[in-house]
């Protein structure tokens, strides 16, 4: 249901469709950040952060704890005000939307620490990923594609979400993201609190998002999984954006190495 | 003692609607409210003005209270409801002790004294004036308000609403408009505890501020919480239950409030849910005694 997307919400919002040429990389960014700062009450955490993501493309930011990557985050979705600074969806100016018309534009967040609804079933939470969407028809055929490729949304339809494994949990935010029809999927730490085994199957559903030529902006702490699976990467450290590159350039880079995949040591799922 | 059982079960269907109206907000919406029984004054207040200084029928006093009550829920509920949970609860106890002053001190409310002489219900000509015929009354509303609260919180609105409460961020990233819901639900309670005002005040026939100060507010908080917050059943017995055990504790006179006290304490930890709170738990603890 993702694949593809783009051209459709293009459709719907009166552009009249690109067409795609041949590389991600060649293509003008979906979302572009320029400048962007924002903050809690006193404190800026984002000092200035640029960074674009093209359609097709995924993109990663990685950093250690406090490096605002969770910040940047909340505020491409519209819960924290851009300060100074522009961003950008689609030539569309967000700074002023408020999140629930940012999730209308397709930019869907799956939240940090797989936040389910917990005391709600399988299905509503699924349903509620469709929330703001008016194709209803549409929204009937996208879940039953979902049940087909994750047999367990089905099995478990009216359990509580709350009663589901981490994994489980984590692979149903990101389906009900995906009831959202996302033109950019944002992920924050997919991989956060999950057993390395379970962080592998999430990874393998990402992939399987990519493969299928959905928009991803990962944030992580865990880099080396990360990075594996980008296309390009930044690298945040206390609000700032201190490097950029494709993820193979930053995978071999030795500071990277150095401060994020621990070099010398092997993952040990790896 | 058959009038007596009469009065018990008006009064108990009437604080059924003030307690599914501030289920509505906690249990639902997850937010919190200290103040609910100004709502419910504001109701009763404005229904006994409107019959005894413009002599409106009854019908038109009721809709008036709800109207009233509703449109001061949505001015309290606009600037505050973005507030987080402790705040929000300090916001609405000082309207509910805002509110209790207003109407001790305005010279149209009576003061003190309140309001005397507010005319029984009068509709098509009936008069609701006997205790049985109230009753239907009463009851009748509270079969309408099950009815509209029972529809919302099991519509694609309700859905909304329990994600709000599971978690509020999270329901906005989803798209749900968050704080466009929880008004509308503080708006949607308050009309429904006026509705709660004006029967009060129209069977009573007298009212002072009295009935409608922070104790009201936290006896009906206590009736969701017996009860068990997000249910609607809950709800029921949890005011019938508030509504009677006093009167059967009667016997007992001294030790009335200990015995009062005691029983919800052993109910709390004994089901911190609530009676009726969490349906499948509740059925969970049935299946477990099998």
């Amino acid at each position: 249901m993702e694949g593809g997307s783009e051209e459709r919400g293009s459709r719907g919002t009166g552009v009249s469709p690109v067409i795609p040429p041949p590389t991600p990389s060649s293509r003008p960014p979906m979302l572009t950040l320029k400048s962007v700062q924002a903050g809690y009450g006193p404190l800026t955490v984002l000092k200035g952060i640029s960074l674009h993501v093209r359609p097709g493309e995924v993109v990663t930011l990685i950093g250690g704890n406090g490096a605002g990557k969770s910040t940047t985050l909340r505020t491409i979705c519209g819960l924290l005000p851009v300060r100074r600074g522009v961003l950008e969806f689609d030539g569309q100016e967000l700074n002023r939307l408020s999140p629930e018309r940012i999730v209308s534009l397709g930019l869907v967040l799956v939240p940090e620490g797989r936040r389910v609804f917990s005391s709600l079933s399988v299905t509503a939470n699924l349903e509620l990923g469709s929330y703001h969407r008016t194709d209803k028809a549409q929204v009937r055929r996208d879940l039953e594609d979902l049940r087909e490729r994750f047999p367990l949304l089905r099995e478990r339809a009216a359990q509580p979400a709350g009663t589901l494994s981490g994994g489980e949990q984590q692979m149903l935010a990101i389906c009900r993201a995906l009831m959202a029809k996302p033109r950019l999927l944002m992920l924050d730490e997919p991989s956060m609190g999950l057993a390395p085994r379970i962080v592998r199957q999430v990874y393998g559903i990402l992939s399987d998002l990519k493969a299928r030529g959905t928009t991803l902006l990962l944030i992580e702490q865990n880099a080396r999984a990360a990075l594996k699976l980008a296309d390009r990467g930044y690298v945040m450290e206390t609000g700032r954006i201190i490097l950029d590159g494709a993820a193979a350039e930053l995978r071999d880079d030795p500071e990277v190495q150095r401060a994020y995949l621990g070099k010398g040591y092997r993952e040990v799922w790896e | 003692m058959e009038a007596y059982i009469l009065h018990l079960s008006i009064m108990a269907g009437i604080y059924i609607i003030l307690t599914v109206s501030l289920n509505l907000i906690i249990g639902y919406a997850g937010q919190v409210s200290l103040g609910h029984a100004a709502f419910f004054g504001l109701g009763a207040y404005v229904s006994a003005l409107t019959s005894l200084n413009w002599g409106l029928p009854f019908p038109a006093a009721l809709v008036l209270a709800m109207l009233f009550a509703g449109a001061c829920g949505l001015g309290l509920g606009l600037p505050t409801l973005r507030l987080k949970e402790d705040y929000l609860a300090i916001v609405t106890l000082g309207f509910g002790v805002i509110v209790d002053l207003i109407m001790v001190n305005l010279t149209i409310t009576g003061g003190p004294d309140g309001l005397v002489g507010i005319p029984a219900p009068v509709i098509f000509g009936l008069s609701f004036r006997p205790p049985v015929r109230y009753l239907a009354l009463v009851l009748l509303t509270v079969g309408f308000t099950l009815l509209v609260v029972h529809r919302l919180v099991h519509s694609y609105h309700g859905r909304a609403l329990r994600a709000i409460r599971d978690h509020e961020v999270t329901a906005q990233v989803m798209g749900v408009n968050t704080p466009a819901y929880k008004v509308m639900i503080f708006t949607l309670a308050a009309a429904l505890a006026g509705a709660a005002g004006s029967l009060y005040a129209h069977y009573i026939t007298f009212i002072n501020p009295e009935s409608f100060g922070l104790h009201t507010s936290i006896l009906v908080l206590s009736m969701v919480i017996l009860g068990g917050m997000g249910s609607l059943a809950g709800s029921v017995v949890g005011a019938m239950t508030l509504a009677v055990l006093p009167e059967l504790l009667r016997r007992a006179q001294a030790y009335q409030d200990l015995i009062y006290g005691a029983l919800l304490i052993v109910l709390l930890i004994w089901r911190p849910q609530g009676l009726l709170g969490g349906g499948k738990l509740s059925l969970k603890f049935l299946r477990k005694k099998e």
